[in-house]
């Protein structure tokens, strides 16, 4: 079964790209990856650009609707995630415990519902 | 009520949990599993009427099962269910042969009590859980001592059974890595089940039953988890307080230790206690909560307050810091030591502490205690303190009697 993982950190917290911390947490990023791939359970994960990025997109009626920023304003937000196929959320949460986003933030497990079963 | 009645009624507290584990464990759906057996129990009113079944339990599983299979097949999902259909059927075939021998329904309760206690369930939810899939409890009961509705209790659980079937929450006992800490959650439970009778949130603030029935899952955990030293610390911390419990309240206020009837305690659950605390620290593997049980056992062999063996105490309150981070073990220490050493130098070991612990109400309560011990005027103000802070409405009667005492 396919989990999510919503990695939510806050972007202040964040660490600066070309210090040594950043440099560490790449590595540790990589060996979860690492990890995710060895145990066959990697489906796809990628980090997003920050929050500050972000464009807001509803449809009312008819009409497209843009706004500048995230679709909530939190202290913690979505900076990546993880797709994993886990047999069952004790697998998910282990995995999930790997993420070193997990130390500063908190992931976010969310089972993904199997479509196939409503056709 | 009727002979049948009574006998459905004994059946569901003392079966109800073995048979719906066991029934889980054919289906895999929490609430299916509840919805069948419940049918099964309503069919049992009915049939019964005329004479129990050979085996009632056997009767009762072979029901709710035939209850399943029909669900299933009326049902939306019925092709993804195919598996469990089979296991059902199976099943069905193989108890109508050998004509529901009791001893053919498994024990698959250890299976319940870890998904009831699943970690990604909230507290409250795996307490509700619990009590009800294990401890032969109600909704209602169960909603009254968390002071919410029947309808938000009743909501709860449904949720949490939709959860444990969505997220993947395994029916299974935890694999040996993730064992010692998942055993840990649930006696954790079992724990807040106990406390909620001993101390509980709403009133009134004793309630036996509670207490009752977390003795009895960690008996049951306990026969179905032999040799682990951790359940056995458990009970026995639960038998010896439960022993002292007939003392502890008198005209609705708490009694301290030092004006406790030591004659109401109970002999035999102190008997009791004893040997299990014994047996668990035997093993080796201490934890926080046989070092609790080894502390309630010293108050329990002390013939009198003044007998108490308050050094071992003071020490013991020290090496459960080292297994558990809360700053009432510190303040507890620090009352053990004001017998041994006097409250003069327990007074000094607070003010220590004054900045970190002044948000807490023990430390209010153990100031005003050791002031009023050293005959000082400055105890009024800080027991006007403490009860500020008290809540529970037994230990602010106590409270407000020191504090009496001291003006009259």
């Amino acid at each position: 079964m396919q989990y999510m993982l919503l990695i939510y950190t806050d972007p202040a917290a964040g660490l600066t790209p070309g210090t040594q911390e950043f440099a560490d947490m790449l590595v540790r990023y990589g060996k979860a990856n690492e990890a995710y791939h060895a145990d066959g359970v990697y489906k796809a994960g990628d980090a997003l650009q920050p929050p500050s990025t972000a464009t807001t997109v509803k449809v009312r009626n008819g009409k497209v609707q843009t706004m500048d920023g995230p679709f909530a304003e939190t202290k913690e937000m979505l900076a990546g995630y993880y797709l994993l196929d886990c047999p069952d959320l004790d697998a998910a949460i282990k995995y999930a415990a790997m993420i070193p986003g997990a130390e500063i933030g908190s992931i976010e497990v969310r089972p993904v519902v199997d479509l196939t079963k409503f056709r | 009520m009727t002979e049948t009645a009574a006998a459905i009624n004994t059946l569901m507290s003392d079966d109800g949990g073995r048979l719906l584990a066991a029934l889980m464990a054919e289906l895999r759906d929490f609430q299916l599993a509840e919805d069948c057996l419940q049918e099964a129990w309503a069919s049992a009113v009915i049939h019964w009427q005329r004479g129990l079944p050979g085996s009632p339990q056997g009767w009762l599983l072979q029901v709710a099962r035939r209850k399943a299979i029909d669900h299933i097949r009326r049902g939306k999902n019925f092709r993804e269910k195919q598996r469990e259909l089979l296991i059902l059927m199976e099943h069905d075939q193989a108890a109508s042969a050998d004509e529901s021998d009791d001893s053919v329904i498994p024990d698959e309760r250890l299976r319940l009590i870890f998904t009831c206690c699943h970690p990604a369930l909230d507290e409250t939810t795996r307490i509700a859980l619990t009590l009800r899939s294990l401890g032969g409890m109600t909704t209602p009961e169960i909603a009254r001592a968390f002071l919410v509705t029947e309808d938000a209790m009743a909501q709860r659980l449904v949720r949490a059974k939709h959860k444990i079937s969505v997220a993947g929450i395994r029916y299974e006992v935890p694999e040996a890595d993730a064992l010692p800490a998942r055993l840990n959650s649930v006696l954790d439970i079992i724990y807040l089940i106990f406390n909620e009778g001993y101390a509980s949130r709403a009133e009134p603030y004793m309630r036996p039953e509670f207490c009752d029935e977390a003795i009895r899952l960690a008996r049951l955990l306990m026969h179905l988890m032999t040799g682990e030293p951790a359940i056995e610390g458990l009970l026995a911390l639960m038998l010896l307080h439960q022993a002292r419990a007939p003392a502890r309240l008198k005209d609705d206020a708490l009694v301290p230790l030092d004006e406790q009837d030591r004659a109401l305690w109970s002999k035999s659950l102190i008997k009791k206690g004893l040997v299990h605390v014994k047996a668990a620290l035997s093993r080796g593997l201490p934890d926080a909560y046989q070092i609790q049980a080894a502390i309630s056992a010293l108050h329990c062999e002390a013939q009198d307050f003044a007998a108490t063996d308050w050094a071992q105490i003071a020490a013991l309150y020290g090496e459960l810091t080292r297994h558990k981070n809360n700053p009432v073990i510190e303040i507890n220490r620090i009352a053990a030591l004001s017998h041994v050493h006097g409250p003069e130098l327990a007074l000094e070991m607070l003010r220590g502490l004054e900045d970190d612990f002044k948000a807490y109400q023990p430390f209010h309560a153990l100031k005003a205690d050791l002031l009023r011990r050293l005959h000082d005027p400055a105890a009024a103000q800080a027991y006007e303190a403490a009860l500020a802070m008290t809540k529970n409405q037994a230990e602010w009667k106590f409270l407000e009697k020191r504090l009496l005492a001291l003006q009259a």
